[in-house]
């Protein structure tokens, strides 16, 4: 792959104004004022390479795949299955059937749950998950051990942002069927030891799925060095579309799973008596795929890979040291979550201004913050909050956007003195 | 600032958001209800002393945004001698009022105090903020003692 021998050459000319070049929604004014995205933990914006490669499909390609004889047929099924081996080739999974597209992380934390939920759980049995999780990694577990009438077992959470490991040790046990983990907090920026919790429970041998929705974008993955089992996360959070995500599955367990959904596609041959399973990774993909936003996935690990984590993560780190110190000389801010390994998510709360007041007031200067309980309302609880402000920082962002933010923040103090 | 928003966050709902009226449980309440808005958290409990058809004192209780705070604050204010018909027909007043659906020509003078609240129906994510307090007040009216949400 070309853009893999580039990288060498890129790393030593990271330009952030070169990349917000090829994003052309930071060039958007918002009521007259720059747009300051710094809402990437929501979604991240997406590259001309990705708008073109959508636009291109559905102008040369579009049609169905995996079924059609004709010219157009195998050009999208072409383009889809080589999207799934540059999904494969990103995380470094061993196998093209071991790469499920999905809707996006909820779905692929749902197809598990109801899939290896349903054929391996059973009365009395556990599911590890953790205080920090998104609602997308508890909701479904909680429906599927209703139906079995299995439990959950939460790993607490320290002052920090934590996760408590001797705690994770004290729950863990032969009633543990799986343990589902966030790799990156949404709305705390914690990056969780996750290979200490894998090999952990892979001594008691129990699977692990890693929700990676936020790590994605932050973080280079690779499933057979960190040795999950599944691992989920969405196409829109790493530069993609929204409607697509992955599943990436060990195949030995994802062989032994039953469908996740019936429909075409997925079978092998069906009759009235009896219904035969496509092999994998098309025996979890009923129904036609989000062909586009496959390929359109695709292109986004290509572009991400053509930058380079190498040159990511310092940027980001740079982003996060530099907002992270900045807002602290804030009168009356205080940070939700200060974890000492974290990605570029800064969580803040005012004792006297409630985060949607802030939200409206920072609108004003074109700076798109995310306030509210961002789907975590157990990490609320623990911190004793309704909601935060939370700043999520991408590739593109610079220092001069924090530097909006905080001149911004210290106008807001001035109004709700 | 800029007037559209100086508009939103006048100085009344400035000061009743810093300064809250009635903001307390009420011993003598004889209706209640908590109302609850999922998207953001927030949370409030609403008391009434309702003696013969009329709301005799009213107070809340709770968190929430300062929109959602001094539109709860200015309601026990306005709503204290109303009955419950007056207060029932002030709330759709009121909804109009942050929804833009106030009809024209209609006095704005039955809303009194509660035109500050005028500026909201440019902010159609704020307009729960605004109308969740007097929600629950219709609830508690009723009597239905249950969880009230927004959503």
């Amino acid at each position: 792959m070309n853009h893999k021998l580039n990288i060498v050459e890129k790393a030593a000319s990271f330009e952030v104004q070169k990349i917000r070049e090829d994003f052309p929604i930071l060039k958007q004014l918002v009521r007259g004022k720059t747009l300051c995205y710094i809402d990437n933990a929501a979604t991240t914006q997406k590259p001309m390479v990705v708008l073109n490669a959508i636009d291109n499909y559905y102008k040369s390609k579009n049609s169905n795949i995996h079924r059609g004889v004709h010219f157009l047929s195998e050009a999208a099924t072409a383009s889809f299955e080589a999207a799934r081996t540059k999904v494969k080739e990103f995380i470094n999974a061993k196998s093209e059937n071991e790469i499920i597209f999905t809707r996006g992380t909820t779905e692929s934390i749902n197809l598990v749950a109801y899939s290896f939920g349903r054929n391996n759980l059973n009365e009395g049995d556990e599911i590890i998950i953790s205080t920090m999780e998104h609602h997308s990694n508890i909701v479904p577990w909680q429906l599927i051990a209703a139906e079995k009438k299995a439990h959950l077992k939460i790993i607490p959470i320290n002052d920090k942002g934590e996760l408590i490991l001797e705690e994770f040790e004290k729950i863990i046990s032969e009633r543990t069927k799986l343990v589902s983990i966030v790799y990156v907090s949404n709305s705390l920026g914690t990056i969780n030891p996750v290979e200490e919790i894998i090999s952990k429970a892979h001594a008691y041998g129990i699977p692990v799925l890693l929700d990676a929705a936020q790590a994605v974008y932050h973080l280079p993955i690779d499933v057979q060095k960190l040795d999950c089992d599944f691992l989920a996360f969405s196409g829109h959070k790493i530069y993609g579309p929204t409607g697509i995500g992955i599943l990436y599955g060990k195949e030995t367990l994802l062989e032994k799973m039953p469908p996740f959904m019936g429909g075409g596609d997925m079978i092998s041959k069906v009759t009235f008596e009896k219904t035969t399973y496509n092999s994998l990774p098309y025996k979890f993909e009923a129904g036609t795929s989000n062909i586009c936003g496959g390929i359109g996935l695709g292109t986004a690990l290509d572009y991400v890979s053509s930058i380079g984590f190498e040159n990511i993560i310092p940027h980001e780190n740079d982003l996060l040291n530099y907002a992270t110190n900045e807002l602290k000389l804030i009168n009356g801010l205080r940070i939700i979550g200060e974890a000492d390994k974290k990605a570029g998510v800064i969580s803040f709360v005012f004792n006297n201004i409630h985060p949607h007041d802030v939200g409206t007031f920072l609108d004003f200067e074109g700076v798109a913050i995310r306030t509210g309980h961002h789907c975590t309302q157990p990490v609320m609880d623990r911190f004793n909050i309704a909601a935060t402000c939370r700043a999520s920082f991408a590739m593109y962002n610079t220092k001069e956007e924090i530097d909006i933010l905080v001149n911004a923040l210290k106008n807001v103090t001035e109004v709700f003195k | 600032m800029d007037n559209e928003l100086r508009e939103l966050y006048q100085q009344v709902i400035l000061d009743h958001n810093k300064s809250p009226k009635n903001f307390k449980k009420l011993e003598t309440a004889n209706h209640s209800a908590e109302g609850y808005n999922p998207l953001c958290g927030d949370r409030i409990d609403i008391y009434l002393d309702i003696q013969n058809g009329i709301i005799n004192d009213v107070s809340f209780q709770g968190s929430g945004c300062a929109i959602s705070k001094a539109s709860a604050s200015l309601m026990t204010t306005i709503l204290k001698g109303k009955t419950i018909e007056e207060a029932e027909l002030l709330f759709e007043k009121f909804h109009a009022l942050v929804t833009g659906k106030l009809e024209a020509g209609y006095s704005q003078n039955e809303l009194g105090k509660l035109i500050v609240f005028a500026g909201v129906k440019d902010f159609p994510a704020r307009v729960k903020c605004a109308s969740l307090a007097w929600h629950t007040m219709i609830s508690a009216l009723k009597e239905d003692n249950k969880l009230v949400t927004t959503e």
